[in-house]
Parts: C-alpha cells; sequence; structure tokens
C-alpha cells in the first residue's frame, strides 16, 4: 500500500467515525452554511461538532502549516481528503474569507507574530472577516481609492468609506485598503487589519435584485488602529491586495463548476433548440471542469501564470451565468415565482439574479479580460 | 494525471522542435500543395518520424513501439496542428494502429508502420456526416470468404494507403451495432475503385467504391459480426487525436494573429492597443486553454481505461472544434485584408480547421453523444 492509500484508510475511517450524520446532508440553505466568528449562533451541536473536531485536527485548513493551526498535509493528501468528504457527502466545517483570502495573503506577507496569532484563529473559526477594497468611487479602478489611513505615532487614524464589503454586519474583523500615501496611485495603499467593534465603524446593508443582502457599505469615522494591525510593508499594500484578489478570483471561478452534476441531465430537456443549447453547455461546463482541475494542479505546482486566476475567474463565471439562464428557461413560469414553498422560496429567479453578480465581484470580465491581455498575452499598451 | 511527467515533457519538446524545423508550413504544407502532390504528405518526413520512434508510439514495446498512450500522441498532435503539417500520424500511427491491435493484422502490419513505410487508413463514412453506426457496405459471405458492395467517402489518404481498415455490414441492419465487422482491404485489390480527392487544405481523402470485392476470411479484423468495440476504440482514439490537433491549429492561429496585434500599426499605433481587439484576444486565450485541458483529460481517461473516457472523448472533440473554429475566424478577421490572402498562412489555418472539425464527428455530432451518453 503506498503512503496515499494509507492516508486514505486513515482519512476513511477517521470521518466515518467522527463526521456526524447530519453533517452528511445536502446543505439547503444559508444557515447550513458555517462561517464560524465570535457572534456565531451554531444550527445545532452537530454544526459545533464537526467544525472542532475538524479544526482540532487542522483540517478546516489541511494544507496550511502545523504550526499555523492547518493540518500540515501535502497537496495530494488534500485532495485525498478532499475526496473522502466528498464520498460521504461531508459539509465543510468551516467556510470564510478567512481561509480562502486572508489566510494565504497573510501566509505570504505577514509576521511570524502576525501569523501565529491570526492564522490558529482563523482555523478554529474564531473570527469571522470580511474585506473593504471597494469604494464609491473606486470600483473596477480599485487603485484610486481614497479611505486614508494617516499616521499618527502610536495608532493609525482611519476615514473613508468602503462598498461591496461582503457581510460586514456579520464580520467580526476587516482587511482593508486604505490610503498611506498620495504621491503615488498604487504605490501609496497599505494592507490594514482591525475589529469592526473599534469605535467609528458602522455598516449599512444594501439589497440586491435578489432579494437578499450579502453586502454592506461600511463607513470609518476616526478608527484607531494599532500600529502591529499593518499587514507587509507601508504603501506597499497593493501587492498584497493582488496576491489576495488572486485567491480570491481562483474562488470565485469555483462557480463555473455548479453543483457538479449534468444541466441536462438535471432538467431533462424536450423542445430541441433547448436541449440543444443545454447540450453545447453542457460540453462547455465539462470542458471547464477539466480546467479547473489542469489549474488547480499547475498552481499548485507553481506552473500557472500568476495571472491565470484571472482567466479562470472570467471563465468561470460568465458559465455560471449561462447555467443560470438556461435553468430560468427550463424552469418556465415556475421559475418566476418568488416566494412560494414550491418554489423554495424563489431559489431558482433569486440564483438567477444574485449569478449576475459573479462577473462584477471580484474584478468585472472586462478587467479579467484586460488583465489576461496584458500579463499574459503582453499586447502593447494594454 | 493532469501534469506531464518529466518524460512526457521531454517527448513534447522533442516533437515541438522536430515538427517546427521539419514539418513547417513552407517545408511541408506549401510545398505539397504548389506541385501539386497526389499524397498530399511527403513519405520523407514520414521516414523522419519513424526514425525519432513516433510512427511506432502507440504500438506495444512487445512489437518494438513505443507502447505509450493517448496522452503522448496528443502531445505530438498538438505540434502537427500548430504547424500544420501533412502527414499519416493521426490515421496510420493512432487511429489504424488502434483498430488493428491484438490481431494478426498488427503482426502483418505493425512492422511496415514502424519503419514509416506502410499507411493505413480507416473507411467508415458513407454520407456527408458521419454516424458509424449507419454503416451499410455489405459484406456477403461466399464460400471461404466475403464480397463486398458499397461506398465510403472522407477516407483520409485513402488512395495513397498500401491498406484500408473497413467498416462492413455482416448482419444486422443500419443503425444497428451488432453485425459490424471491419476488413483489412489491400488498397490494389481487384474491383476497388479509388477516386482520390483533394479537400479544401489540400490533404487527400478518397471516395472508395466496391464493386464485387473478394476476400478471403484471413482478411477479418478480430471476430466477425463483433467489429463495433474495435471500430468504437478507433474512432474515439481517433477524436481525441483530431482534439489535441484542433487545440494546436488553434494555439497556432492565435500566436500568428497575436504578432499581428503587435506589429501592425493603423491610426499611429499598434492594433493590438485597441480593447475591443484585446478583450477578444483574450477571451480566444481562455477558451483555448479550456480545450487543452478537455483534450488531456479526455486522453488521460482513455489511457486509465475509464468509463468516462467515452463522455469526455465527445466533450473535448465538441470543445477543441468550436474553439479552433472561433480562432480561426478570429484570426482572419483580425488579419483583415491579407488575411483573405492566399500568400499569408493565416487562411491555411481555417482550412485545417474545417476538414479537422468534421474528421469523426463535427460539433454537433458530439454534442448529441454528450446529451445521450448523459441521459438526455
Amino acid at each position: 500500500m503506498s503512503d496515499l492509500d494509507a492516508f486514505r484508510a486513515d482519512a476513511r475511517a477517521w470521518l466515518e467515525a467522527n463526521c456526524p450524520p447530519e453533517m452528511r446532508q445536502p446543505i439547503r440553505s444559508e444557515a447550513d452554511v458555517c462561517w464560524g466568528g465570535r457572534n456565531w449562533t451554531f444550527q445545532s451541536d452537530a454544526q459545533r461538532r464537526w467544525l472542532e473536531v475538524m479544526a482540532e485536527r487542522g483540517w478546516t485548513v489541511p494544507d496550511w502549516p502545523k504550526e499555523y493551526g492547518g493540518g500540515g498535509l501535502a497537496s495530494a493528501e488534500a485532495r485525498v481528503l478532499k475526496e473522502e468528504m466528498q464520498r460521504i457527502g461531508a459539509r465543510p466545517p468551516l467556510t470564510s474569507f478567512g481561509i480562502s483570502m486572508l489566510g494565504p495573503a497573510m501566509l505570504k506577507f505577514g509576521t511570524e507574530e502576525q501569523k501565529k496569532y491570526y492564522l490558529q484563529q482563523i482555523a478554529r473559526g474564531e473570527i469571522r472577516w470580511c474585506q473593504g477594497y471597494s469604494e464609491p468611487g473606486a470600483g473596477s479602478d480599485l487603485a484610486g481609492l481614497q479611505a486614508k489611513a494617516e499616521d499618527k505615532g502610536d495608532h493609525w487614524l482611519v476615514n473613508g468609506q468602503k462598498v461591496w464589503t461582503s457581510y460586514a454586519d456579520k464580520a467580526d474583523w476587516i482587511f482593508c485598503l486604505v490610503r498611506t500615501s498620495a504621491e503615488s496611485k498604487q504605490g501609496g495603499i497599505s494592507f490594514l487589519l482591525f475589529d469592526m467593534e473599534t469605535p467609528g465603524v458602522s455598516t449599512k446593508p444594501i439589497l440586491l435584485i435578489s432579494g437578499s443582502s450579502p453586502f454592506c457599505e461600511t463607513f470609518f469615522d476616526d478608527v484607531k488602529v494599532p500600529k502591529e494591525q499593518l499587514v507587509g510593508e507601508i504603501n506597499k499594500g497593493w501587492d498584497v491586495a493582488k496576491y489576495l484578489l488572486g485567491h480570491e478570483r481562483e474562488m470565485i471561478s469555483g462557480m463555473g463548476l455548479g453543483s457538479g452534476g449534468s444541466l441536462g441531465a438535471a432538467t431533462k430537456p424536450k423542445d430541441p433548440p433547448l436541449r440543444a443549447a443545454i447540450a453545447a453547455f453542457d460540453v462547455d461546463a465539462l470542458a471547464f471542469a477539466a480546467m479547473s482541475e489542469r489549474f488547480a494542479a499547475m498552481w499548485k505546482a507553481g506552473e500557472a501564470h500568476p495571472a491565470s486566476p484571472s482567466m479562470m475567474k472570467y471563465a468561470g463565471t460568465e458559465l455560471n451565468k449561462r447555467r443560470n439562464e438556461l435553468a430560468m428557461a427550463t424552469g418556465g413560469s415556475d421559475a418566476l415565482e418568488w416566494d412560494s414553498e414550491r418554489s423554495r422560496g424563489g431559489k431558482a429567479p433569486r440564483d438567477w439574479l444574485r449569478s449576475k453578480g459573479n462577473s462584477i465581484e471580484g474584478g468585472t470580465s472586462e478587467i479579467q479580460l484586460g488583465i489576461v491581455a496584458k500579463h499574459i498575452l503582453r499586447l502593447p499598451g494594454a | 494525471m493532469t501534469l506531464l511527467t518529466d518524460d512526457q515533457k521531454m517527448l513534447q519538446e522533442t516533437a515541438a522542435s522536430f515538427l517546427a524545423e521539419e514539418g513547417s508550413i513552407p517545408k511541408q504544407l506549401r510545398h505539397w500543395r504548389a506541385i501539386g502532390c497526389n499524397d498530399g504528405f511527403g513519405h520523407g518526413l514520414w521516414k523522419q518520424f519513424a526514425e525519432l520512434g513516433l510512427t511506432g508510439i502507440c504500438i506495444p514495446e512487445s512489437h518494438g513501439g513505443m507502447g505509450l498512450g493517448a496522452t503522448e500522441a496528443a502531445l505530438v498532435l498538438e505540434e502537427i496542428g500548430r504547424n500544420l503539417t501533412p502527414s499519416p500520424f493521426l490515421g496510420t500511427a493512432v487511429v489504424a494502429t488502434r483498430a488493428i491491435a491484438g490481431t494478426a493484422h498488427a503482426e502483418r502490419w505493425y512492422p511496415g508502420i514502424l519503419s514509416g513505410e506502410a499507411v493505413l487508413a480507416l473507411a467508415v463514412d458513407e454520407g456527408p456526416r458521419h454516424a458509424p453506426e449507419f454503416a451499410a457496405l455489405e459484406a456477403r459471405r461466399e464460400g471461404n470468404g466475403f464480397v463486398l458492395n458499397g461506398a465510403k467517402q472522407f477516407v483520409v489518404q485513402g488512395a495513397s494507403a498500401d491498406m484500408v481498415v473497413t467498416v462492413a455490414r455482416t448482419g444486422g441492419a443500419p443503425g444497428e451495432t451488432d453485425g459490424i465487422t471491419l476488413f483489412a482491404v489491400p488498397r490494389d485489390v481487384a474491383g476497388l475503385e479509388v477516386d482520390n480527392v483533394a479537400l479544401v487544405d489540400s490533404s487527400k481523402t478518397a471516395r472508395l467504391r466496391f464493386d464485387n470485392v473478394r476476400l478471403d476470411a484471413d482478411a477479418v479484423i478480430g471476430e466477425v459480426d463483433a467489429g463495433w468495440k474495435p471500430l468504437k476504440a478507433a474512432l474515439a482514439a481517433g477524436s481525441a487525436g483530431a482534439a489535441a490537433e484542433l487545440v494546436g491549429v488553434a494555439s497556432g492561429t492565435s500566436a500568428m494573429t497575436l504578432d499581428y496585434l503587435r506589429q501592425r500599426k493603423q491610426f499611429g499605433k499598434a492594433i493590438g492597443e485597441f480593447q475591443a481587439l484585446q478583450h477578444r484576444a483574450a477571451h480566444l486565450y481562455s477558451e483555448i486553454e479550456i480545450a487543452r485541458a478537455a483534450a488531456f483529460k479526455a486522453a488521460a481517461l482513455l489511457d486509465s481505461g475509464s468509463e468516462q473516457a467515452e463522455l469526455y472523448v465527445s466533450v473535448a472533440k465538441a470543445k477543441a472544434a468550436d474553439v479552433a473554429s472561433l480562432a480561426v475566424r478570429e484570426g482572419v478577421q483580425m488579419h483583415g485584408g491579407i488575411g483573405m490572402t492566399d500568400e499569408h498562412d493565416i487562411g491555411l489555418f481555417m482550412k485545417r480547421e474545417a476538414v479537422l472539425g468534421e474528421m469523426f464527428g463535427d460539433i454537433f455530432h458530439h454534442r448529441e453523444q454528450v446529451a445521450r451518453l448523459s441521459g438526455y
């Protein structure tokens, strides 16, 4: 038996013994997703227990180093663990922007003290994070951001406004881009962390066309932030921001995979032109799934171009929008019901409308294409 | 397998430098086209393939070949596509080699394939659209052998082939997969009329007419009435191979077009500075990456004997043809007037894409397979 086979056998036995049966049920609503954090109300004892045993083993972040609360697994082992979790339908024990976005950036740019302090809390699901990037005047032109942090000797004084801050009203802490110098656009940005309970921080949810409010406006009014909560070097926050965006885009590209099954198999389209459109979609979706696998392997092996998450994000989100368009078409008038029980609270139209944001959040499709043109294709003037 | 092994990377480098050098457009495609060659490819180059061991890439080591699989064949085919190199590689070294694998015909033909002397072809299509289960060419038992009557078309390099693997019906009705038998038909057999047809890309395919062609029983490849399984295997190898070649065509087109976008100046600047073109080029890049991933996934699944291989072969062929078609249309459009000239190479990519897209079933054929295999 190879080492990997032995690992698989161990992981399988451990999951079998430790994953509560309730945590092997498909995710049905937002409440089934465990985000953790200071104010998290566990939906059930099983949800709490599942997070605790997985965090204990370092498997909320299987490929992070052990000293920062991870499982220290090699990428092949992490893949096996994922397969074994999928095999029994185990839910992710913890979903968080700390895991998918801040953590990777912290591992690369954080000081030893910062890594020790923040990463373990992220791994255990003790802090729920939000991301302060966009501003009313800085969307696609993110580096034009104006929220500023002034050096007041023993602290930073932060003033300004962020927008599209995901779950800011539920988050404990924020990782935030702030202007620390007006001398240079990209070279005057720093990456700051602070507690959302700090005096001067306030949030206001934004109601979306999908009827939900996953995003907020976030306001900073003379917010005092301790000096040691700056990650990376002062005025070099753009490097941290870009690296983190790569991980965010990689995460968002996963939307392209949908729930994994064939759309045609799920909807059994009868109308020939619709069936043909869905078959064309299924070809693209399966091809994208192959790309996603290949990209993950290349990214881990360091063989992927640093700008390639932009390509993945573009392809995955455009595909997900198409999936939702076709799902609406197959649903016909059923898919227009907004709050009936029969429609599971209007899941189809709400998902469809929410998917329109996929190619906007994390950098629009047009921004991603521009990045590919400039950094991968090296076209002039891009 | 999602990343290449060191051996595979070495093979890729060998194929890339060999084909860029010896298989280039001026040395091969334009040369044979200009002199009106009957084969549409050069036998000298095929001998060079053999010297590198590439003609035996899919022949087992026990028979003197490299004993490699669909993944390695795909690596070579991507380079063939990039350089538009005309050769019997796909038809002979991949498809026919697969069709006769494990039979007495392998003993007969593998040595010639290994030495680069033999060219083989596959005769399956009988109408303008690929529908292998509708094969109707009749093979009637007579004495110790068979008499074949019917017609085939789109037989790649059929007029150059020493032997044509012919799909015939010994039982059942067109549309049924039982009753199909594969025959090894020598090209010079009595009663076989061969019409050598030049296609849009200057490659040659044959229309074959079988008029009471008499074959001995030992011409049967494998078992009588049980030809569907080896035929499917050969067609899968062919579809996966054509997908990889299409990815090469798309990559070659894209590289040539990007060069043009950097060089061509209008309104006082490189046209590649215009965002309208940049975004289309970036979209195309994204699509080509996805098509390549699908092609290599299909090849890997064929190599591991996975149940999912059939589905992914159709995904790969449909996606690669779709993307290569986009690449050549964008390529010609972005080249402007010069792209319409015979002198410029970009049009050659458009012509090759059209032929490869049709080979072993077009986009619509393979989308239909995906729907059927997915249960709708």
